[in-house]
């Protein structure tokens, strides 16, 4: 895949004419997909896809486009080639573009992963069978994904990644289930074993008559995968350098109100750890990681090389939207043991669903507790909570009500596949809030 | 004779055709083509060309697909056997014996009907309108963002089957899309052109049909008004919608609730399961008697019409809720066989690569007879709101929370004053019978949206709803933090 991405850099760069320049970013997976409900067999199969996109140059006009590759070098050839001829016909009816900005110095690299992938022909039966007496309902992914970068100025980067993502649920009836997850690169039965287990442990609880509770404040302990949902809001619009200069970020208490979260928390994007590309479509590499709050205090911004452009700042190598793509929160003290007991009498929520804000300006998030969340009384779970919806702010939730967070964390890769499968994720810790607000 | 792919598509089809029960070939070329000016400079001008084929193989009880952009004979070739491999695989362990299932073997045509195609105006024309659009925008300091947008796109796909079934369509869309960002302080708010609510079938003739060019400044003055306006009340009181927020009111607590998909199980791990269970069909009263309902894809203009759904059932306009009693389920063919009983034609695929699952498509609430002016007048205490900027609803699709970017209190028959964050809170099977009064068919807006989310895999999928204003009573309205 990668010599064939490179070959068609290579016909780009040859193809070029005049003062011509390229950028381009290439994408491709080659997944399996099995639907499962009720313990059977829902929809099964694979989607085999390649697209290249090219943004052709001349002085300060450009343009892009991308296109689905056949994966057939001569054919592949002859479509770039009428692209070219398309974005060459375009450019003199666009205007010059004052803001953009792609890399210059060549900054080649590669990630490899390793293809230890077991084939679906042995992990469906396994996991089918996982689910023989129970309602099972999901979707396992696995397979390739692959990126790469390349440039009029000869800098090439590659990605590669094989892993699967089962995401499932055990149903005992109506809205009542535990929702479970096993993400990685080589399947292990064992570790999917312990995570049936588990999930059967939980789904034991489920079995007793659910817990109703009033609107009103009380006291949570928020999953790691909870977490991530919250942190998914905060990324739509949160942390980019646009939305910060334009006062849309829904964190705009912090950067002009003098609001401060927690000194607990410490939220960055940390690349290094993530399972993400380290390039982005105009060819700059990303850091290691960008502190985004530190110690409860906003600290830098994701920086897009068309805002860095804009507003006069170095960009560092944030996509166009500006959003976090693996992004990790520190953990605290809280050890997992202790987790129930620290709780005491409240709710143990593992999932949430459906966020959205209820006041930007104020980063008021609302959603719904879903799956296995728990009644806890005195440390000890009692019964499952019927589903409840939270209204609260990110300045409560992770400020002032945050009465800690736990030492381990998880790791959250994103199970998402709109269009293609995700390969952001989360490094993330779970947190026990006071006073947490219910509203219906 | 130069063929053309669609005729090339066929030919290597049946050229490769399996000895099984059955087999069909969906192919999907589309072209994307967003346009977006932003503080009166044009973005990177964006252009996207898709294109593949999904197979799809049921025999001896098993069901298999395979998608890929490969479309050589090779390519077909190899997409047959994974999707029979993958059929082999599951016989035995299916949710059902999809041999049981009898897809139709539709033989028809179906285009949008465009007046003023998106290639009839050059792109520098298309920029001007833009550029012209967004120029209206920036009237004040307090105008911090403003942008403008079209986004086009021409979908073409065939589908095939061994039974004889042969479908081709052609669609056209546009979104057209402009918003204003004000800020004061603290406080920021947005207000937009419908959310992305005015996606319409067609061309360029949309534009004026939505009066996209007109609108601005009204938009301007009323985001304007947001910055001096008090946060929303709380407390029980009348509720006014205006359509592009009965859109979402539709979409979620009417729409998703009756898939059948849902009802029979596939979504629970990721979209959710639905308070509507199937006993309740030709039985259950979802709203008051002013309720009626239909899934429309006959409507030209309307985001999701089409002659055929993507597993070739035709379309046709069906009741689904009338007079308040909900009638029947939005399941395409296999649902239906799954659930025993009939449904719509609504299994779509978000492209090529995707398998077709139970959408909603149009889903339309029928025009009542009142007037705005009759609806304001019958409030003593209210709210009218408009725009959409918030949705969240729980799993079954019942206890849900909405918000809009604008809304204007109603007292003693009047309109008053302007409040900003407007949000208001509901349970989907109580919410519908507290519908007082609907509009009349001057009231009625045709709007679709590009982003209905559901799937494993995930797919986003255009959707229609056109709807007239409607009046609720007795609803939990409230404000900002």
């Amino acid at each position: 895949m990668q010599s064939y991405f490179y070959q068609l850099a290579d016909d780009i760069t040859a193809n070029l004419q005049g003062g011509e320049r390229f950028t381009s970013t290439f994408l491709a997976e080659n997944s399996d997909f099995v639907r499962i409900n009720e313990g059977a067999v829902r929809q099964a199969g694979s989607v085999a896809q390649r697209s290249l996109t090219i943004d052709l140059i001349t002085g300060m006009r450009h343009t892009s486009e991308s296109i689905a590759l056949s994966g057939d070098l001569s054919i592949d050839r002859a479509w770039i080639n009428a692209m070219l001829v398309r974005s060459r016909e375009k450019l003199p009816h666009l205007p010059e573009d004052p803001h953009h900005l792609y890399a210059t110095d060549v900054r080649s690299s590669e990630q490899h992963g390793k293809n230890r992938l077991a084939k679906s022909s042995d992990t469906i039966p396994a996991i089918l069978n996982a689910g023989s007496n129970r309602d099972m309902v999901g979707l396992y992914a696995s397979g390739g994904m692959y990126a790469g970068f390349a440039n009029s100025f000869g800098q090439r980067n590659w990605f590669s990644s094989f892993n699967h993502n089962l995401e499932w649920s055990f149903y005992f009836q109506d809205d009542k289930a535990v929702k479970s997850s096993y993400a990685g690169f080589e399947w292990d039965s064992a570790v999917f074993q312990e995570k049936v287990a588990w999930a059967n442990e939980q789904l034991d609880i489920l079995i007793h008559p659910s817990h109703t509770i009033q609107p009103g404040r009380y006291r949570v302990y928020i999953s790691p995968y909870a977490l991530y949902d919250v942190v998914g809001m905060l990324s739509w619009g949160c942390f980019g350098l646009r939305s910060h200069r334009t006062k849309q970020t829904p964190l705009l208490r912090m950067l002009e109100g003098g609001e401060k979260l927690h000194s607990a928390v410490t939220m960055r994007e940390n690349t290094y750890a993530g399972i993400a590309p380290n390039f982005q479509d105009a060819g700059f590499i990303k850091p290691d990681y960008v502190s985004l709050i530190e110690k409860g205090e906003l600290c830098n911004t994701l920086v897009s090389p068309r805002s860095a452009k804009e507003y006069g700042v170095p960009t560092n190598g944030a996509s166009n939207y500006e959003t976090p793509e693996s992004i990790e929160i520190l953990g605290g003290e809280i050890e997992t043991d202790q987790i129930l007991r620290q709780l005491d009498t409240g709710i143990y929520i593992n999932n949430v669903w459906y966020l959205n804000y209820s006041d930007r300006s104020m980063c008021r998030m609302t959603g719904m507790t879903r799956f296995a969340t728990f009644w806890v009384e005195n440390g000890i779970v009692k019964a499952p909570l019927a589903v409840m919806r939270f209204d609260e702010t990110l300045y409560r939730m992770l400020g002032e009500n945050l009465i800690g967070l736990t030492a381990n964390r998880d790791l959250v890769m994103d199970s998402t596949t709109y269009q293609a499968r995700s390969t952001e994720s989360g490094r993330l810790p779970g947190i026990l809030v006071g006073d947490f607000s219910f509203t219906l | 004779m130069i063929r053309t792919l669609e005729e090339t598509l066929e030919a290597r089809f049946f050229a490769v055709l399996p000895e099984v029960d059955f087999c069909s070939l969906r192919f999907v070329r589309e072209r994307d083509e967003c346009l977006l000016v932003r503080q009166n400079i044009l973005q990177p001008v964006s252009t996207s060309r898709d294109i593949g084929v999904m197979i799809t193989v049921i025999d001896r009880g098993g069901m298999g697909y395979a998608a890929t952009s490969e479309l050589t004979e090779v390519g077909l070739r190899n997409a047959v056997k994974c999707a029979q491999s993958w059929a082999q695989r599951s016989v035995s362990c299916g949710v059902l014996d999809y041999s049981t299932i009898r897809y139709p073997s539709a033989v028809g045509e179906y285009a949008s009907q465009t007046k003023n195609s998106w290639d009839s105006v050059t792109l520098s024309e298309k920029i001007d309108l833009l550029q012209a659009v967004c120029g209206q925008l920036k009237t004040d300091d307090r105008i911090v963002d403003w942008d403008s947008s079209l986004w086009y796109t021409e979908v073409d796909s065939l589908y095939l089957t061994t039974h004889g079934g042969r479908v081709r369509q052609q669609f056209r869309f546009v979104v057209p899309m402009f918003g204003v960002t004000v800020n004061q302080g603290l406080d920021t708010e947005r207000r937009t052109f419908g959310g992305q609510g005015y996606g319409r079938q067609g061309g360029l003739e949309t534009l004026e049909a939505v009066k996209f060019s007109e609108a601005p400044s009204q938009v301007v003055a009323e985001a304007l008004e947001l910055l001096a306006a008090p946060n929303c009340p709380s407390g029980n009181m009348d509720l006014l919608l205006a359509p592009d927020q009965m859109i979402l009111q539709i979409h979620e607590s009417i729409g998703h609730p009756i898939e059948l998909d849902r009802i029979l199980g596939d979504e629970r791990n990721y979209a959710g399961t639905s308070f509507v269970t199937l006993d309740m069909f030709g039985a259950y009263q979802y709203g008051s008697e002013l309720l009626n309902v239909t899934f429309d894809p006959t409507k030209p203009e309307e985001f999701a019409s089409y002659g055929f759904d993507d597993d070739g059932q035709e379309a046709t306009k069906l009741d689904i809720i009338r007079n308040g009693v909900l009638l029947r389920p939005l399941g395409g063919v296999m649902s239906q066989v799954r659930a025993g009983m009939d449904g719509v034609a609504n299994s779509r695929a978000s492209s090529w690569n995707r398998p077709p699952i139970d959408r909603m498509a149009n889903l339309n609430l029928e025009p009542g007879s009142s007037s705005i002016e009759e609806m304001v007048a019958s409030v003593e205490y209210g709210i009218l709101m408009k725009t959409n900027c918030s949705w969240s609803i729980d799993d079954s699709r019942n206890k849900f929370q909405f918000g809009c970017e604008w809304a204007q209190l109603i007292e003693d028959g009047r309109l008053t004053t302007v409040v900003k964050k407007p949000n208001y809170r509901g349970v989907s099977a109580t919410f519908w019978r507290s519908l007082k009064m609907v509009g009349h068919s001057g009231t009625v807006e045709v709007l679709g949206t590009p982003y209905c989310g559901k799937g494993e895999p995930n797919q986003s999928i255009r959707v229609g709803h056109s709807t007239p204003m409607c009046l609720f009573s007795d609803v939990d309205v409230f404000g900002g933090a």
